[in-house]
């Protein structure tokens, strides 16, 4: 089934890398088609930007999102943007203590996560992304879990692949405990 | 001839088409690229900025895109295989070059990621409007080849069979990406090099005192050589005899310019790439090309799951155009839908080969995204229930 | 009686230029007192002692009546688009390292139209020799005014007389980059010949401008006589400053014309400045670019 996915946040918190980690996972190391785009123009300088990805097992034919079934927002503005985009009985990911869910839709699954202080807690703010896919992998399980390290470790940095892991593996063990605790 | 190992990046990959392109033009052996940086194809030269140094291209940032779309043609005279990377204020600013590409034979390949326009429009988000410009922007007469992708990998094949055409046929190859196609990010699988195929520059290897620059082949293109040779050539873009003497008289025109048209005119059937999809029992043939060949696909699966007997004609080569194919399509069907993100371009190029057989219909777009779905589905509907 | 003729036909000497050019293009079509053809002497005559391999010489131009000389030249020659012989020259060179190019056209051609490229291949300092033949006029469109053509000079875009101020090439050139700078006269075939062969022999951007009659359009539309007497205003007129400054060198109309070899230096050109850089950059991964 073709399942559109959206990733909201600020510039500087590695949207589009997340989208891109995303899409690699999926299309080369996950035996699936995937299709990237991300918003360019001044929204990808500053204030609210986004990337898009569409994950299918066939081939993908119409290439934009219209109403994804899954969205990670970063920033209360990609929040406001975005949520009411997604899809009756989408989920939503927010990134716990940089977004407010206000109005939260009833049909929607929400999870969150404190991506920005388990980055911290690491030692590097700037693996927030990396954190927050992990958990996205946990929590939808869309993509294959050591798809999403070899895309992790082919996209990173050269001599950032450890930190990114663990910052992946973090949020990715949160995600299963959200999952068991909320299935309990 | 196959493609050069050390440069050819074998393997999966993922990547957005501009990147695609620059690939595919290093595997097809490009080693020179002259542009200017123009929103949404700047991300073609810098790839190949970053590439060209280890492989021994060479890529300058002319100080506009009239000099790049010269520069090109320069190299290809000293030897080199050479591109250049627009969008369509560029685009417009080459034409002139376009047409001296086609007048002294010169292979080579313009790229043009389409935007919105005219003038400077909507440079981040996508158009088809450049298609009829493509075809016949420059002045006078002349024949072309441009080529319409419509993912990252295509950008890839198609851009080495760019470079392949402009070598078979010695004419400027338009490659007519647009924003969405070279923005889009999907998996691109590069072949072993041994599996590329490079069509090699017709250089000529007769007698040294024989040679005509401008005597054409049976196939009607001229064997060529470069400067340093010691042929000492004569290339002009004004209308020339075969030695490349300037001749402007009637007779010399009539002898020439036909031939830049046959070339490609009586080539066309070799020339001619298009995809076809359920066309056997088709009533409704929907005809796209580009990123709209994709967006048209749920509405025809929707209106087929419905019985509607839809076919999708795809064009891959745009320039030179199937005419036969709609010709015959048109005595047969009852009606030809014709989505493009412009305001009619192509639409006007079936309904001229339609002949009044079969109606068209245009679901026209003024860009910035693509094509609802369902606007191509409705105009499915529509065309059936009575014109 | 055949044999006789056959004599006297081996007895005409032959044209010391004439291996140089395209003889099978002439006549030209140049005007009786145009000073283009003099330059073309000149340019062959310099080729001719240069030592240049002559298959390895290109000669591009772009439109107009200078524009003309790639075709009768027996060198690799391309006759381009209007002001765009330094962008196509630019390809060549870069795309073959081992050619001289040169690039022959008028002040229209180079300075209007193709301005913004002559600046910037000198920026650039692209090795190449850019001979600019200046007849303060569009010549083969008829006489109109170009961004050489002096103050009060008449042209027939100026039919009331030129007020906009021209460019001051040698200047224009010199503050480019340019790393040879020389101004001529069609006069002055010996300085020019010798100057020609210098900026052949010089590795980046040379600049030659060649001042020359157009009797046609220039010298009869402002009443300065037929070309014999151009030539004499050349010769009375000019004065030879070498190492000139450039500033001081601006033409007005019918004033002293100040020629000599304004800029001689030496700057790494281009491909050298882009064999250095990435050699820095990548070390022994850079194969040197020779083409």
């Amino acid at each position: 089934m073709r399942t559109e996915i959206k990733i909201g946040g600020f510039g500087g918190q590695g949207v589009i890398l997340s989208g891109y980690i995303l899409g690699r996972a999926a299309s080369i190391y996950d035996n699936k088609y995937a299709t990237m785009i991300q918003a360019f123009g001044p929204e990808a300088r500053g204030s609210a930007c986004s990337a898009q990805v569409i994950v299918d097992p066939n081939i993908i034919d119409y290439p934009y999102i219209t109403n994804p079934q899954i969205l990670v927002v970063m920033s209360q503005e990609a929040y406001a943007k975005f949520s009411s985009e997604l899809a009756p009985g989408g989920i939503l990911i927010t990134e716990e203590e940089l977004v407010n869910p206000i109005n939260l839709r009833k049909d929607v699954k929400h999870y969150s996560i404190p991506a920005t202080r388990f980055a911290e807690e690491l030692g590097k703010k700037l693996v927030v992304n990396i954190v927050m896919i992990g958990f996205m992998t946990a929590v939808t399980k869309l993509i294959n879990p050591e798809a999403m390290r070899k895309a992790v470790i082919a996209s990173v940095p050269k001599g950032t692949e450890d930190l990114n892991l663990k910052a992946f593996d973090k949020g990715y063990q949160y995600g299963l405990n959200v999952v068991s605790g909320k299935s309990n | 001839m196959k493609a050069d190992p050390k440069a050819v990046l074998t393997g999966a990959h993922f990547l957005d088409g501009d990147h695609a392109c620059s690939e595919g033009a290093i595997a097809a052996g490009c080693r020179f690229v002259a542009g200017y940086p123009i929103t949404p194809s700047t991300e073609v030269v810098e790839r190949i900025a970053e590439r060209f140094p280890l492989i021994g291209g060479v890529f300058i940032q002319m100080e506009d895109e009239i000099a790049s779309s010269i520069a090109i043609q320069g190299a290809v005279w000293a030897g080199k295989k050479a591109m250049t990377v627009t969008s369509g204020p560029g685009f417009s600013l080459m034409m002139e070059h376009i047409g001296l590409a086609a007048m002294t034979e010169t292979p080579c390949v313009f790229v043009d990621v389409q935007r919105g326009g005219p003038s400077t429009g909507l440079p981040t988000q996508p158009a088809q409007g450049d298609m009829m410009q493509a075809r016949w922007g420059s002045h006078g007469d002349y024949g072309i080849i441009a080529l319409s992708p419509n993912s990252p990998q295509e950008c890839f094949d198609l851009t080495i069979k760019a470079f392949n055409l402009s070598e078979q046929y010695r004419v400027p190859v338009l490659f007519m990406m647009d924003e969405c196609v070279g923005h889009m990010t999907e998996r691109v699988i590069i072949p072993p090099a041994e599996e590329i195929n490079i069509f090699p520059r017709r250089f000529y290897e007769g007698p040294r005192d024989e040679y005509l620059p401008f005597k054409p082949d049976e196939d009607l293109v001229p064997k060529i050589v470069k400067a340093g040779d010691g042929y000492k050539i004569h290339v002009t873009g004004l209308t020339h005899d075969e030695k490349g003497y300037p001749v402007m008289t009637a007779a010399a025109q009539e002898k020439l310019i036909p031939r830049l048209v046959n070339k490609i005119k009586l080539n066309a059937e070799k020339i001619i790439e298009y995809k076809e999809d359920n066309i056997d029992d088709a009533e409704v043939v929907v005809v796209t090309y580009g990123i709209t060949s994709r967006v048209a696909i749920p509405a025809i699966n929707q209106a087929r799951q419905e019985g509607i007997k839809v076919g999708h004609l795809r064009l891959i080569v745009v320039w030179p155009f199937p005419e036969k194919r709609i010709t015959e399509l048109a005595g047969r069907i009852k009606s030809f839908i014709v989505p493009e993100l412009n305001q009619g371009q192509i639409f006007y190029e079936v309904e001229r080969n339609a002949y009044g057989k079969a109606p068209v219909y245009l679901v026209p777009h003024a860009g910035g995204t693509v094509h609802n779905p369902k606007d191509i589905y409705n105009a499915i509907i529509k065309s059936l229930k009575g014109k | 009686m055949d044999e006789q003729i056959l004599e006297i036909e081996e007895s005409i000497p032959v044209n010391p230029i004439e291996s140089f050019l395209r003889t099978d293009r002439i006549p030209h079509i140049w005007c009786p007192g145009c000073g283009i053809g003099t330059t073309v002497n000149c340019f062959t005559r310099a080729l001719e002692t240069s030592g240049l391999d002559l298959n390895k010489v290109s000669i591009v131009s772009g439109i107009g009546c200078t524009g003309r000389v790639a075709g009768y030249l027996n060198l690799d020659s391309f006759h381009t688009t209007h002001g765009r012989p330094i962008p196509f020259a630019t390809g060549l060179k870069l795309a073959n390292p081992e050619l001289k190019v040169v690039v022959y056209s008028g002040d229209g051609d180079l300075f209007a139209i193709g301005g913004n490229h002559f600046i910037h291949a000198a920026r650039r300092n692209l090795d190449m020799t850019v001979i600019c033949v200046n007849n303060s006029i569009y010549g083969m469109t008829g006489g109109q005014v170009a961004p050489t053509t002096p103050i009060f000079a008449t042209a027939s875009t100026t039919p009331h007389g030129n007020f906009e101020q021209p460019f001051n090439l040698p200047y224009l050139a010199d503050s480019c980059g340019a790393v040879y700078v020389a101004r001529w006269t069609a006069y002055h075939v010996r300085h020019l010949t010798k100057s020609i062969k210098e900026a052949l022999a010089k590795k980046g951007f040379s600049f030659i401008e060649i001042l020359a009659p157009c009797p046609t359009l220039y010298s009869r539309r402002n009443k300065l006589g037929d070309g014999l007497d151009q030539m004499l205003y050349y010769k009375e007129n000019s004065e030879i400053k070498h190492g000139a400054n450039t500033k001081e060198v601006a033409l007005e109309f019918q004033s002293k014309i100040i020629v000599g070899k304004f800029v001689d230096r030496d700057r790494p050109d281009y491909l050298t400045l882009m064999n250095e850089h990435y050699q820095k950059k990548f070390g022994d991964k850079y194969t040197p670019y020779k083409g």
